[in-house]
């Protein structure tokens, strides 16, 4: 066990400086006060732990792992410092997905080095097939993100990745006890590198783009893991501790997801909402009133208090900046304006904030569904802008949808609701929406962009 | 098996950090839910520390030495540029 001699105690001390900047980095992240600074000290840490590893390494081929670090350098600081804010969800998968793979390539070029260490065999392949299943499963959650791919749950394709994802845990069973097995005729670990592979497609490929939220913080959290077994397998402790806070942090917001969707983590995963219920409630509900841009405008013009809920359609028509806009205005016209931000509205948690965040809107005016579920009756106008599921009251009024039992935003409580949208469909649920033929309800149809910035013109004038 | 008490140790610090991290995590304001997401997702970069310590006996080993460093070093700098830019937005009114 030469790793144990390689790290002299110098560098453990420093790693431990490393893991409590990190512990540090990562709590004040979850305070909107000190988060830049979290963040700077978690970078702080990760700069400190790999230069003690550098400099232990020197003699280890050096211009390898240089070489690796600039071009890494290069790729990862180009496609952040380029990315729209709009791309920011399958940005993080992509860069999540890369350090699965990372994690991957460690278990993989331990794994020869291992002996008959039984204790050892076993981190290795836990490693190799977390860090597996976290790359391909982030590649194709990135793939659905930027919908690059598009694939359907009931086509043969993904009948058969699934197939293999199964096919996979067992290879997974089946490698962990191999020792214990009598001998076999070919190299397992090399199989199961490939059918882990081919596994985290099919682990993925199923899940609909509205539970992406979900998948994402799981994948997270699955990376952090891969890490910290990567660091029981090197007996590395600032790896163990960073991974672990990694993987505990995606699993919180993973249990939040899912919380706000009134789902279990297994049905988002396993079962999809197509076979939750058989559609109760699909008949026809009678008829919309749309409204026109110049008579939204004339009732927003007279409300005292709006409410703006954003959905993915934002995203979408990148209508953010309009957004920010129309919201100034009704302010200056003496107009109380609020946002309601739903936790699953758009491809990742939090995804709305930072959007508007980017538009410049104030944090402190965003609110969470139970501050404004309280209220809604006192809100004259509520703007719902491209979102659908989060405002479906069927959440809460039939007891047979698929969607029974979801938090939502009120909005059909409030005293008018203007839905944008660009046409009928229905969600990702697949649900119809009761919210677009009630009394209250008026729709603006057309492109989010188009219609808020004929609002902002009419306001202008 | 001579080691297993370092794994004892060292899976001790494990659990340990796993509840830490629980702890520290679990009131996180929602307007904080993507930067804190693409903030850990920075520090999983982490793998980059045992991507340095691989060894670059043969080619094909130099190799997957390389490209664990490569993909790691993206995670790493992309993860915790992308969260200052995100973070640097955020403001009161």
């Amino acid at each position: 066990m030469s790793i144990f001699e390689d790290i002299t105690a110098i560098q453990n001390i420093i790693y431990i400086v490393a893991s409590i900047l990190f512990i540090s980095g990562i709590k004040m992240l979850g305070k909107e006060d000190t988060a830049v600074k979290g963040n700077f000290l978690s970078a702080l840490a990760m700069f400190i732990a790999v230069l003690v590893t550098f400099i232990s390494e020197l003699e280890n081929e050096p211009f390898i792992l240089i070489g690796g670090i600039l071009v890494g350098a290069i790729i990862g600081s180009t496609i952040a410092l380029k990315v729209r804010m709009t791309s920011i969800p399958e940005m993080v998968a992509l860069f999540n997905g890369f350090g699965g793979l990372a994690t991957f390539l460690i278990a993989w070029s331990q794994f020869d080095s291992i002996g008959d260490h039984y204790f050892q065999h076993l981190l290795a392949i836990i490693t190799a097939y977390i860090g597996g299943l976290t790359f391909t499963g982030s590649l194709i959650a990135y793939g659905k993100l930027s919908e690059k791919l598009k694939v359907v749950k009931t086509s043969i394709i993904t009948k058969i990745f699934t197939t293999i994802f199964y096919g996979s845990i067992l290879f997974l069973i089946f490698s962990i006890l191999q020792p214990f097995l009598p001998e076999i005729g070919f190299n397992f670990f090399t199989v199961l590198l490939v059918i882990t592979l081919l596994g985290g497609i099919g682990f993925v490929l199923p899940i609909g783009g509205g539970d992406m939220p979900v998948v994402i913080s799981l994948l997270n959290s699955f990376s952090g893991i891969a890490a910290a077994f990567a660091g029981l397998l090197l007996l590395n402790n600032v790896l163990i501790v960073a991974g672990s806070l990694v993987g505990a942090s995606g699993l919180i917001l993973t249990v939040i997801m899912a919380k706000a969707m009134n789902r279990s983590i297994n049905n988002i995963l396993f079962v999809g909402y197509a076979s939750a219920s058989k559609g109760s409630s699909s008949e026809e509900q009678g008829e919309v009133s749309p409204i026109n841009v110049a008579d939204a405008f004339l009732i927003l013009e007279s409300a005292s208090s709006v409410l703006i809920i954003p959905g993915y359609g934002m995203a979408v028509a990148q209508a953010q900046h309009v957004v920010r806009e129309l919201g100034e205005l009704l302010e200056e016209n003496g107009t109380e304006v609020k946002y309601g931000i739903h936790p699953v509205a758009g491809r990742m948690p939090g995804h709305m904030n930072v959007l508007l965040a980017e538009a410049n809107v104030p944090y402190d005016v965003l609110a969470e569904p139970d501050d404004v579920n309280p209220i809604m009756d006192s809100v004259d106008v509520a703007v719902v802008i491209g979102a659908n599921d989060v405002v479906n009251p069927s959440a809460t009024e039939e007891p047979g949808s698929p969607i029974y039992g979801m938090p939502i935003i009120e909005v059909h409580n409030a005293k008018t609701v203007f839905v944008l949208k660009r046409s009928m469909s229905s969600g990702f649920a697949g649900v119809q929406n009761p919210l677009f033929f009630k009394q209250n309800t008026r729709m603006l149809f057309g492109d989010a962009k188009e219609s808020i910035g004929g609002l902002v013109s009419e306001f202008k004038d | 098996m001579e080691n297993m008490e370092i794994y004892a140790l060292l899976g001790f610090v494990l659990i340990l950090s796993i509840y830490l991290g629980l702890e520290l995590i679990s009131k996180v304001p929602s307007t904080l839910h993507t930067p804190l997401m693409s903030g850990a997702n920075a520090i999983s970069g982490i793998a980059l520390v045992g991507a340095l310590v691989l060894s670059t006996d043969s080619n094909l080993q130099s190799a997957i030495a390389f490209l664990a460093v490569l993909f790691a070093s993206i995670n790493v700098f992309g993860g915790y540029l992308v969260t200052n830019r995100m973070l640097k937005m955020f403001k009161k009114k």
